[in-house]
């Protein structure tokens, strides 16, 4: 080892005006490492960043007291302990989450996103790939390769990394034999080939030694290629591809200092641009021109792949947060049902027909997503049956969003084709999607135009259409209730519809059990109903226990602003389970009912509702009379 | 066929998430420590939403014992370009006699910074607030995302960070949590002052070496920078050239010897200096992992 870690090149003392300009030529590659357990990344960077010379004196004694310490190699530096950062780390010797490192050599920078290799943290895995532009892959010599460099692969392939460089560590303690090198390669190569990884070069190293990383290794002359440096350093990682694309800019935001200027920020996902070139907004569809591109340090003729600029346009079209401003003779796709590949993210599995968000560059739109046409078994690569996907699950999956987005297929762009889903009631990024291709279903189907408004339906019966939903648990006396609403409100001479969970579970959803998946797919349906019934002009009023918030707001969603009314029929377990009107409390506490809300099937309050009737302290009359005032106003 | 260099793919990269938090957050702030860090944070904010002004406004968390050239520079600094700024200081506590000099660092950095930039949040309701760090400081940032979520007692909770992919943010957040975003995250020490040279970025002087009127004590060069500053005995103020490599409060802050006096030298001086950036730094001298714990607690 070199009695220090830091030397710093030489120009840097001679000409700081030349070695900085030579900074500015430098390509910036990032990296990601991927590899089993105790395969020795974090030892390999740490022998990268120290061999070199990212190591400050005070860091290396730092590094040097704590090897003492804590360390796992003896009296010798651990290297691993300069990236396992985080106190729970280095408790259990593992690396938890996604660091960044960054070292640079005189041909380029790097930024190494050091990837856990535990089962459980895929997602992380998932986070570190997304941005880069080349993996090493590490294999320990002794073990070959795994189940986990297969999955760290074929994450590699699935997010679309370019480069793969397999780096067969701890040759020291294969006797530096280069049999075995060969023979994982030819094994690894195989499988790569396999799914579809066309770039892989190899390289046997000792992360431990500082064999072939940086510079070539004596102890294994039968390797004549470039240490691993030297193969990251000649990767060609430039975005000319991404500039050659037809122009595309996601808009972000709408810069309006004044009625003068309206400008529409955002980085230029593929791509160049010029004033004077003929564009389209999506998803509006109108055609315009580029007048000028605006930066703070002055108008641009021409902006490229990759800048974040402002763009004014000729004409007043429609365009805001979530518009694509593209090339008007070659736009992207707009389209509502598509076809992707999704990593499941989080511990609450997927659930197909749940209202989730989908967060697709700057468009944030509802989506609900169906049953997996098949999953994905990383371990053998195998398409198996399933019904949902779990925590690290990947899967083929068809998608509906409430309204059709712009997008490109992932394998084109991944500003375009890559996207999040997120939970509506945790907020939480629980999956992320790469999209293959639109559904043909959803591109030959179109809204029909109708000619007697929602309005007009309403203005005829000379009321505004609403929905009154009626939340709460089974017991609470939602129906009683609904039942006197519409009575007072008849008696008024509104026109009413009353949709009760009991009746529609008899008929339109007869198919319909009372799983998770099942009761989402109830008030989905529900919802779409009390929609149509709205568009009639209809007061739509709703007894359904709807014991989840997300669903709620899925049909909130569904209506037009101010149109939904929630109201939730508060009373405690206690009391709904004391009344048992119908007995069912007593079945499900003896088991023979499953899945009863508020036994074995959780009931979420609403957070905010319109309306909250408390029936301990209000007869039912009361509340009925509490709902029609405060509709009636 | 024009091509970005890395600094130009930086600055890109950072103006577009600073665009992403606004456009998505009710009430965002930028955390201003008047140092390099922040001086490149209001740059990029400044480029981002040009021609339009800055749309929030500046946080200062002022201890009471910030350099006075770093106090002038803030205000020249909000005067030129009309800025916003909210500045926010422990009275009470400055009142009861805390202060950097007797209070042990922890408890002063406790009191005059970390517990105020949780009440200045908390007072205004910042939803997002803008800070400087980089993942090359310090081995808790380095495994921060981007995108770094607070519970409603502003700790940050390693174990269950947001995945977070391509250049897609997800922003929203239960009510009462709040997001802590760092644009200059994929920048390097060397990348931002390559970007102050290039930019003509205005930063505090004391980056750049002068004599001052310093005193060594337990083994820090500190600056005299006003009368509060009590020499202890066998102690004088001795006038060196010197600068330092960052800036907070001042009785807190170790200067280097030098005679770098422009950008091109400081920088070449940082690149041949065996020792890192934050050593200057007392509040960094806590025990190993301290900035996780510091983070947990609410630190920036």
């Amino acid at each position: 080892m070199d009695a220090s870690g830091f030397a710093p090149d030489p120009l840097i003392a001679s000409d700081i005006a030349a070695y900085l300009a030579a900074q500015q030529a430098k390509a910036l590659i990032r990296v990601i490492t991927c590899g089993s357990v105790d395969d020795g990344k974090s030892t390999l960077i740490g022998r990268l960043l120290h061999d070199t010379h990212q190591i400050f004196d005070d860091q290396m004694a730092a590094l040097t007291s704590d090897s003492q310490r804590i360390g796992t190699q003896g009296q010798a530096i651990d290297f691993a302990l300069l990236v396992d950062g985080l106190a729970a780390e280095r408790e259990q010797g593992i690396t938890i989450d996604v660091a960044y490192r960054f070292f640079s050599t005189p041909r380029a920078k790097f930024i190494i996103a050091d990837c856990p290799g535990h089962e459980q943290y895929t997602r992380n895995m998932v986070t570190g790939a997304s941005t880069a532009d080349a993996a090493i892959v590490l294999v320990d010599a002794r073990k070959g390769v795994l189940t986990q460099t297969r999955r760290h692969s074929y994450l590699v392939q699935l997010l679309g990394i370019r480069h793969v460089v397999l780096a067969v560590n701890k040759m020291d303690l294969v006797g530096y034999d280069q049999a075995v090198f060969d023979a994982i390669v030819a094994d690894y190569q195989a499988f790569a080939a396999s799914i579809g990884l066309a770039d892989v070069s190899a390289v046997p190293i000792s992360g431990l030694g500082g064999d072939n990383v940086i510079a070539a290794a004596p102890a294994m002359p039968w390797y004549a290629g470039p240490p691993l440096l030297g193969l990251l350093e000649g990767l060609d990682v430039s975005d000319d591809a991404a500039a050659a694309r037809p122009f595309r800019m996601a808009v972000q935001w709408v810069n309006r200092p004044d009625l003068d200027f309206r400008g529409f920020a955002g980085l230029v996902n593929h791509g160049r641009v010029r004033p004077g070139d003929a564009v389209r907004i999506l998803p509006a569809g109108r055609t315009t021109t580029i007048a000028r591109i605006v930066t703070a340090d002055g108008d641009l003729d021409e902006a490229v792949a990759g800048q974040s600029v402002t763009l004014t346009l000729a004409d007043d079209v429609e365009c805001a947060r979530g518009s694509v401003i593209a090339a008007a003779e070659a736009p992207p796709t707009v389209a509502g049902q598509f076809e992707a590949t999704l990593v499941w993210m989080a511990e609450e599995p997927l659930l197909p027909g749940r209202s989730y968000l989908l967060k697709l560059a700057t468009q944030t739109v509802a989506a609900t997503i169906q049953p997996p046409k098949f999953a994905i078994n990383v371990n053998t690569l195998e398409q198996v049956a399933a019904k949902t996907l779990e925590l690290n699950g990947i899967g083929t999956v068809q998608l509906a969003t409430a309204q059709p987005i712009v997008f490109e297929p992932y394998a084109d762009s991944r500003d375009l084709g890559g996207f999040i889903l997120i939970d509506r009631a945790s907020d939480a990024t629980v999956a992320a999607g790469m999209i293959h291709f639109a559904l043909r279903r959803s591109q030959n189907i179109h809204l029909q135009a109708v000619d007697i408004s929602r309005d007009a339906h309403a203005a005829q019966k000379g009321q505004k259409a609403k929905v009154l939903w009626l939340t709460g648990l089974s017991g609470a006396g939602k129906s009683t209730i609904a039942n006197l609403v519409e009575k007072q409100l008849h008696l008024l001479g509104r026109h009413t519809f009353l949709l009760d969970g009991d009746n529609v579970r008899h008929g339109l959803n007869k198919d319909l059990g009372f799983t998770d998946a099942d009761r989402i797919e109830n008030i989905r349906r529900v919802g779409e109903v009390a929609r149509l019934m709205t568009d009639a002009g209809l007061i739509v009023i709703t007894a359904f226990i709807s014991p989840f918030r997300a669903e709620r707001a899925m049909v909130r969603a569904m209506m037009a602003p101010g149109e939904f009314m929630e109201i939730h029929v508060d009373t405690p377990l206690a009391a709904a389970e004391a009344r048992d009107v119908k007995g069912l409390y007593k079945k499900a506490r003896a088991g023979q009912l499953k899945n009863f809300t508020g036994i074995d099937s959780p009931y979420e309050a609403p957070d905010a509702p319109e309306l909250r009737i408390d029936t301990t302290m209000m007869s039912a009359e009361d509340a009925a009379m509490l709902i029609v005032e405060s509709l009636i106003g | 066929m024009m091509s970005l260099t890395h600094l130009q793919r930086l600055e890109a990269e950072s103006i577009h998430i600073l665009r992403e938090v606004v456009a998505e957050a009710e009430n965002p702030v930028l955390l201003y420590s008047i140092g390099k860090d922040s001086s490149v944070m209001l740059h990029l904010a400044l480029k981002a939403f040009a021609p339009a002004p800055l749309p929030f406004p500046l946080l200062h968390i002022a201890s009471g014992w910030d350099f006075r050239a770093m106090l002038a520079h803030r205000d020249m600094m909000v005067a030129r370009h009309g800025l916003t700024l909210l500045v926010q200081h422990n009275d009470e506590a400055a009142a009861a006699g805390v202060d950097p000099f007797d209070t042990p660092t922890p408890v002063y950095t406790r009191l005059m910074l970390t517990e105020q930039l949780k009440a200045a949040l908390d007072h205004h309701g910042f939803d997002a607030a803008f800070g400087g760090g980089r993942r090359d400081e310090e081995k808790a940032r380095a495994k921060e995302r981007i995108l770094s979520f607070r519970n409603a007692a502003h700790a940050w909770d390693p174990k269950t960070q947001r995945p977070e992919l391509w250049r897609l943010y997800n922003a929203r957040k239960p009510r009462g949590t709040s997001i802590r975003a760092f644009p200059l995250s994929n920048w390097t020490e060397l990348d931002i002052w390559q970007y102050i040279a290039l930019e003509n970025i205005p930063i505090v002087p004391l980056y750049l070496a002068a004599p001052r009127p310093t005193v060594e004590r337990d083994g820090m060069i500190l600056m005299v920078d006003d009368d509060r500053m009590a020499l202890r005995p066998g102690e004088t103020a001795v006038e060196r050239s010197i600068r330092f490599r960052t800036l907070g409060c001042y009785p807190l802050s170790g200067a280097v010897e030098s005679r770098a006096d422009t950008l091109d030298t400081v920088i070449q001086e940082m690149l041949l200096s065996t020792r890192s950036e934050r050593l200057g730094r007392a509040v960094d001298h806590d025990p190993t992992a301290s900035m996780e714990k510091k983070k947990q607690e609410g630190y920036f």
